[in-house]
Order: structure tokens, then sequence, then C-alpha cells
């Protein structure tokens, strides 16, 4: 038991590490401040382009869509990372991994921005088409405002799931909360900075945890 | 006569296989009230909305309130602002309240202040008796106080013309009267109207002109009595028939 407590609740090491391990917790944050908004915005312009009915536009879109949903993000971070600089492009980490989570959030929120889209009845575009509205101003004003709140519960699932997803950051080299947890535990030869990410990740994530269950909760009794 | 404010010409519409409208032609003045009349997939629905281009005519032309409707050079945004729509279905805007559904194109299309779409905007809903609803979002109003707050949105920009497609058909028959009787109001008030309905009794009270189509094509038109009461063709008579049953 002494053991247990002195190799993943020691307070020393934990006061030691204290700064290190929240020099992480900033990066982890700047970096989700970069990459959700990124994402999200990547993901309203593929949705938005997805209700274009040429096949000229559809078809690259949906192989893009395709591709980066079936791409594991860490096989792409590493590709960004250590396969770039062999043609001549040398990005940091912290670059490589707002690229790689652009192109795989920004699939995924555009998946799901696409069905909030097409949940709003096509006779209100109308409506707002015959008034003279433009197929964007309609988009701004009508369709998006209910198709976000419409499918708010997995935009904010998928924003939990980006947020924990930084921490692929640490390999390569990205200083955020996991990295610097493992950085602390190697000069330290124990486990407790590990244990200190892991419950400032579940602080920070259980809030949004509970707001989505509320949201689900409230989505399935506004169906009842 | 006066120069007519909608004139359609040559109108043809595919969906692919399906030949919808197989050359219309369809001149309104100014201030009158056509009524189209017609079985279902006859057609009369494509046809309003081929006048404000919500569907793509597959060929003719169309000239509304003296703009070329299917020139590319014209700004269709702008054109619709000259030809109000009611649809069946309402079609509101249900994240907005009543006022808001009505100010949304004053302000973005009209480009009013918002105190002025504001002003506008509440004297619509003056105007379909709807005043004091101006605060209610839609799921907060009846069908029929929907399909008004539907009108005062389109007379709000002031058209030169008011479709109507099946104002009524989706309401409770208690609720009817109401919307009918804002029809009739801007009828009053010097609307040109094209109304597709099954309304007979207001069609015979309130139409200039019974317009009947069956499979793409105007089978005859004429004043309501004449087309109630002697039309010329068996199609007509039988369709006339067959409503008279219900």
């Amino acid at each position: 038991m002494e053991e247990i407590v002195q190799s993943f609740f020691n307070a020393e090491i934990a006061e030691a590490a204290m700064p290190i391990v929240l020099a992480g917790l900033l990066n982890t944050i700047l970096l989700s401040l970069l990459v959700v908004p990124l994402g999200f915005l990547g993901g309203l312009i593929l949705a938005v382009l997805a209700q274009v009915r040429n096949p000229a536009v559809r078809w690259p879109l949906m192989a893009w869509v395709d591709f980066f949903r079936a791409f594991p993000p860490l096989v792409l971070l590493v590709l960004l990372f250590a396969g770039l600089p062999f043609a001549g492009v040398e990005l940091g980490g912290f670059a490589c991994v707002a690229i790689a989570f652009f192109l795989n959030t920004g699939a995924y929120y555009g998946e799901i921005l696409r069905a909030g889209i097409e949940s709003i009845p096509h006779g209100q575009v109308e409506a707002a088409r015959s008034t003279g509205l433009s197929g964007l101003q309609t988009m701004t004003y009508i369709v998006l405002p209910q198709a976000v709140r419409n499918v708010l519960p997995d935009l904010l699932s998928n924003t939990l799931e980006v947020v924990k997803l930084t921490s692929l950051g640490s390999v390569v080299a990205v200083p955020e909360l996991l990295f610097q947890a493992r950085q602390a535990q190697s000069v330290t030869f124990n486990a407790t900075p590990i244990v200190m990410a892991a419950v400032i990740y579940f602080l920070i994530l259980w809030p949004v945890v509970r707001l989505l269950s509320r949201l689900e909760n409230r989505a399935a009794a506004g169906r009842g | 006569m006066a120069y007519p404010i909608v004139a359609a010409h040559g109108i043809h519409k595919h969906f692919g296989q399906l030949h919808v409208l197989k050359g219309v032609d369809l001149e309104v003045e100014e201030r009158e009230l056509v009524f189209v009349i017609g079985p279902s997939g006859s057609g009369k629905s494509t046809l309003l909305r081929c006048l404000n281009r919500l569907e793509e005519p597959s060929s003719g032309s169309i000239t509304v309130a003296g703009i070329d409707m299917l020139s590319p050079r014209t700004d269709i945004n702008h054109a619709r602002q000259h030809i109000g729509m009611v649809f069946q279905s309402f079609n509101l805007y249900p994240h907005m309240t009543a006022l808001g559904n009505v100010m949304l194109a004053l302000r973005k299309v009209a480009g009013k202040s918002r105190s002025e779409a504001e002003d506008i905007a509440q004297a619509a809903l003056e105007r379909v008796g709807l005043a004091d609803r101006a605060h209610h979002r839609p799921a907060e109003l009846s069908g029929g106080q929907q399909q008004r707050v539907a009108i005062a949105r389109a007379i709000a920009l002031e058209p030169r013309v008011m479709l109507f497609d099946e104002p009524t058909s989706a309401l409770d028959p208690e609720l009817v009267g109401s919307v009918l009787a804002v029809m009739r109001s801007l009828r009053e008030s010097g609307m040109t109207m094209i109304v597709v309905s099954h309304e007979m009794g207001f069609a015979r009270a309130a139409a200039d002109r019974v317009v009947f189509m069956d499979h793409g094509l105007i089978v005859e038109q004429g004043p309501p009595a004449q087309i109630f009461e002697t039309p010329a063709h068996e199609r007509t008579r039988a369709f006339i028939g067959q409503i008279r049953q219900h």
C-alpha cells in the first residue's frame, strides 16, 4: 500500500512536477483552442459544399471526407512529422498536430454538420429564397442556426474527442499535458506526474461530459 | 387593356423522364386574381414555382413586372422581391418570432434599418390581424395564424404579384376562413394574385379568371361562372364534378 502511494500519489513529487505539468496543460489548452475552431470551420466548409449538387464538387468532397475519416489521426500525424521533411518541408510538431487534426476532425465535424443541415425542412429554404435571400444568406440565417442546435450533442461529443486526442501531440514532441507529465515521470522515476495529468484531463473534461448528458437527455425528452 | 404583369410563354418543364409542363402560356394583368385548378399532377404547382424560378423551366420565357426572369443577366434574388409566395406548409422559420420571420428579408434583402424593418413588419402583421402575436414563435401559433404570418412575410416586401400554392390545404377546416379573409382583403387592396387552390367557393366569389390545367397543359380558362357552370371541355366537367362531390 505504502509503495502504491509512493509511486502514484507522491505529494513531494507532485509539488515538484506541478510547474512542468501545468505548462503542459497550458499547451493542451492552446492546442485545443487552435484545433477545435479550425476543425469546426473546416467542417462547416465541407458541410456547406456538400449541399452543392454538382458532381464535380460532390465526388472529390466525398472522397476527401471518407479518406480522412478512415485514416488514423496518429498515422497522419507521424506521416506529416516524419514524412514531410523528406519533401523538404519541415513543420514543427505543433503545426503538424494542427494540420493533422484539422484534416481529421474537420471531416468529422463536417459529417455532423451535414446531418444537421439536412435535418432542416427544404420548405424553409424555398421560403427564404422566395423572399430574395441568397443561398448563402439562407444558410447563414435560416439553416445553420437550427442545424447547429439540432446536432449540438454530437458536436460537443466530437469536441471532447478532439481535446483528448491532443495527447497524440506527445508523439511528435509537442510539450502538451501528457508529454510534460512523461518528462516529469522520466526524471523522477515516479508515476505521480502521469496521475496528475489524468486527474487534470478528468477535471477539465468531466463538466463537458455532464453537459453532454444533460443535452442528450433533453433531446430525448424533446423527441418523446 | 392593361399590360400583363406576368407573362409566361411556352413553358416546358421536365423532371428527368417526366414531362410536367408541356408548353403553357399564361398572362396575368395587374390587379387580376387568377385561380389555377386541376387534378394533382396536372402541373399547376410546378407552373407557379416556375414563375419565381424556384423551379427552373426547361424552356420558355417568363416576364414578371417587366423583368426577364430567365435571363442570365437578371439578379434573381432582386427579382424575387417583387414576387411574394405563400406555401402549403407555411414554411416559417421556427427559430424566429413572427416579427423576426417578417423582418429578415426586409433587413437582408431590402436593406432596411432595424427600426424601419420592425415598423414595416409590425404593420404587415397588423394587416393579417396578428399584431398581438408579433413576439410568438411559430410553434405557439395555430396553422391559420402561421399561414397569415407567412402572408405578412411576403407582403412586407411590397411585391407586385403574390403566388399562393395551395395556401389552405394543410389547414383544419375551421382555420381556413381566417386565411381566406386575409386573401380577400389583399384582393380588395388591388394585389395581383395567382392562386393554386381547391377553394371553389373562394374562387367563385373573388377570382376574375379560373384556369383549368390537366396533364401539363391549360385545358380552358374563363370567368368562374363559365368554368364552373358551363365548362367547354369534358375533362373540365369531370374535374368540377369530382370537386363538387366533396
